[in-house]
């Protein structure tokens, strides 16, 4: 598989290292391999790297101190470490508040914990996905342990009032700890924990043209966590493990990079998803657009085809050298389309061929023009395969199409 | 990324005898749109009962697509009674297989077909009511998850996810599918139980295929002494015998592999 030709939106799911990054990481490998702990100058010049890498994490979050910064090893460890340290730290209350339609690495995480004997109150959304606060707050209560909510979801884009969310919450019960998923917001908007009552939050570097393999933890220095991974003294005791100093410098970087890029992704990238967007809506008559138009991270777009199925729209798209993904159960070996879209109540004729396109700043106005010209073309394919052609039909006439 | 088969990947770049016929002697449906997957096939039929063209429309995925594809070039020419005895099993090897997950559209495909001919025929589709449903998700009914189950040589709730999509979905039936597989597989253990000397062949065979090698790498073997209904008496020859950690040869491995390639419920006694 070649990428010469390849026009990747997916972007939500994975993003390619900026050179940038890569860059920097390089003499971390084989030429500044000294580990941190160590006490000869080798060593421990890797720790003032890390130092410097955690202011850099530290204006990210737009946190007090770096000390509330920490290294995880992805997305999942971070909300991981942040849930269930809290939970174990304090262990007098067994509440658990969160969304439906939260990422599975958290909402597969509550899953366990209610077997743990947590319960736990999954709230809804509406059919523009987006959250009602009120439902937040009538659900807490004097047992309510924790409150998690992610800051932008990964299939609509819905961008999510966090900091409002953890004001209600702690003016209900002050002892509520919320933890926020960013890892679909960080690089896409300002993800800010200052003057808020957030007391915890994730991210994933791959999200924002970092490599694999590495995250990052903001805890308010007040929060109490207990670790998940016990050993040695690394993470302030927190994170057990020889620190991923290449990661570490290439997240820092990442980061550093995509909050000077912010603008541009709230300009040039928006206008350009919003190309695509319109392009596909207006020249597709079964097509919808399945979350509100606004209020979203600027690089995603989730659209539903109706009466076709998406896997089979991803595979043709992939024969053009497209890539994106869908929300379709086929696609993932799972037989139930996504928990997003059906919390969403997505009309189950688009249920099925629901296509997220997730740009990034490397994203071409070329390469959406391409997407824009094939799509109309791929989709008349499949549609002219459907068994629903009476209801195609009436869906043509309804849109005022003969 | 599916691991799909060239074949595969033809059919469904491109679909053969995809459309529909005006004024079909045959329609057959399977699937819906909320279960994510639909095909609706339509056959022409000669005076002597040969399928001289047939059409296809199909909702789903590559998969789908690609098993009804196959399907219509499977059929066309053929008398539909020899049509009819056309299995999933054919389909999905026709396409140089299927993944796991997908054999369901294989299913849907058979499912189709078999539909199309009763229609030709003018049968009664069984809306029964007294028909339990298992999955209602998907709609699938106890007497189809039977059918697939032992045509297919299911075992696992996997196995049954993966051939009719039956427990996929919310889950909610998943303790029903496994109290059929197991009355089935049950059924067929109890219908043919192993003769003593059946057994004793069985168990040599995995002995010398699967046990002894290892334990020759170490200077040791096995012998089979005896065989009492589920209680196996074997004793361990060479340095075997006098290593101190035979036990644990005898329950992790042995006894391990005599369940994996007999029966479960097997009791291995050293003597």
């Amino acid at each position: 598989m070649t990428n010469s030709n390849l026009i990747y939106l997916d972007n939500n799911a994975t993003t390619k290292v900026d050179e940038q990054v890569l860059e920097v990481m390089l003499p971390y490998f084989s030429k500044y391999y000294g580990n941190p702990s160590s006490i000869y100058e080798f060593g421990g010049f890797n720790s003032k790297v890390i130092k410097e890498a955690r202011e850099s994490i530290k204006d990210f979050f737009g946190a007090k101190s770096s000390k509330e910064i920490f290294f995880t090893a992805s997305g999942s460890e971070s909300a991981n470490m942040a849930i269930r340290g809290v939970l174990e730290a304090d262990k007098s209350k067994n509440h658990i508040i969160t969304t439906k339609v939260e990422h599975p690495c958290v909402l597969n995480l509550y899953k366990q914990l209610e077997k743990e004997g947590y319960s736990v109150t999954y709230i809804g959304v509406n059919s523009d996905g987006e959250i009602n606060i009120d439902e937040i707050y009538d659900a807490v209560n004097e047992k309510t342990a924790l409150v998690s909510c992610m800051y932008a979801n990964n299939e609509t884009g819905i961008i999510f009032p966090v900091k409002e969310i953890a004001q209600k919450v702690k003016s209900k019960n002050k002892n509520t700890k919320v933890y926020v998923d960013a890892v679909q917001a960080a690089g896409k908007i300002k993800i800010d924990v200052s003057n808020s009552e957030i007391d915890m939050m994730g991210i994933s570097g791959h999200k924002f043209h970092a490599p694999k393999g590495i995250g990052a933890l903001y805890v308010k220095s007040s929060i109490l966590l207990s670790p998940l991974i016990i050993g040695g003294h690394q993470e302030n005791g927190k994170r057990a493990g020889t620190e991923n100093v290449p990661s570490i410098v290439g997240i820092a970087k990442a980061a550093n990079l995509a909050q000077e890029a912010l603008e541009y992704e709230n300009t040039k990238v928006k206008a350009l998803r919003d190309k695509l967007e319109n392009g596909i809506l207006s020249k597709i008559y079964n097509a919808r657009l399945n979350s509100s138009p606004y209020n979203r991270v600027p690089n995603t777009t989730n659209i539903g085809f109706e009466y076709i199925e998406g896997e089979l729209i991803l595979l043709n798209l992939n024969d053009l050298g497209i890539c994106a993904s869908s929300g379709s159960a086929c696609t993932s070996g799972s037989l139930d389309p996504s928990h997003v879209l059906k919390a969403m109540g997505v009309p189950f004729t688009a249920l099925h061929g629901s296509i997220r396109f997730s740009l990034s700043r490397f994203t071409t106005e070329e390469e959406i023009n391409y997407t824009i010209e094939k799509m109309p073309r791929v989709i008349n394919k499949l549609t002219a395969l459907s068994p629903f052609q009476k209801e195609l039909k009436e869906l043509k006439e309804r849109k005022g199409i003969i | 990324m599916w691991n799909y088969s060239e074949t595969v990947m033809d059919h469904y770049r491109n679909p053969r005898n995809a459309g529909s016929i005006e004024n079909a002697d045959a329609i057959g449906e399977a699937g819906s749109l909320s279960c994510g997957d639909m095909l609706k096939l339509y056959l022409k039929v000669d005076d002597k009962g040969i399928i001289t063209d047939a059409k296809f429309q199909t909702f789903g995925c590559g998969s789908a697509v690609a098993s009804s594809s196959m399907l219509t070039e499977m059929i066309i020419g053929k008398h539909i009674d020899e049509a009819r005895k056309i299995t999933n099993k054919q389909i999905a090897e026709a396409l140089g297989g299927l993944p796991p997950e997908k054999m369901h559209c294989s299913v849907m495909g058979h499912e189709a077909l078999e539909a199309a001919i009763a229609n030709y025929y003018h049968e009664e589709i069984k809306p029964n009511n007294d028909e339990e449903t298992v999955c209602n998700c998907f709609d699938i009914s106890k007497s189809f998850l039977i059918n697939e189950i032992k045509n297919n040589k299911l075992k696992t709730l996997a196995d049954v996810m993966n051939y009719t999509k039956a427990g996929g979905a919310c889950g909610k039936c998943q303790s029903k599918i496994k109290a059929i597989l197991d009355e089935i597989n049950n059924a067929s253990l109890n219908q043919e139980p192993l003769t003593k000397t059946q057994m004793i062949i069985k168990i040599n065979n995995v002995i010398e295929k699967y046990i002894s090698p290892e334990l020759r790498k170490d200077g040791g073997d096995i012998e089979l002494i005896d065989v009492e209904d589920n209680k196996i008496k074997v004793k361990l020859t060479g340095r075997c015998q006098s290593c101190n950690r035979s036990q644990i040869t005898l329950t992790h491995f042995v006894e391990a592999a005599l369940k994996q390639h007999i029966d479960e419920n097997l009791e291995i006694i050293q003597v």
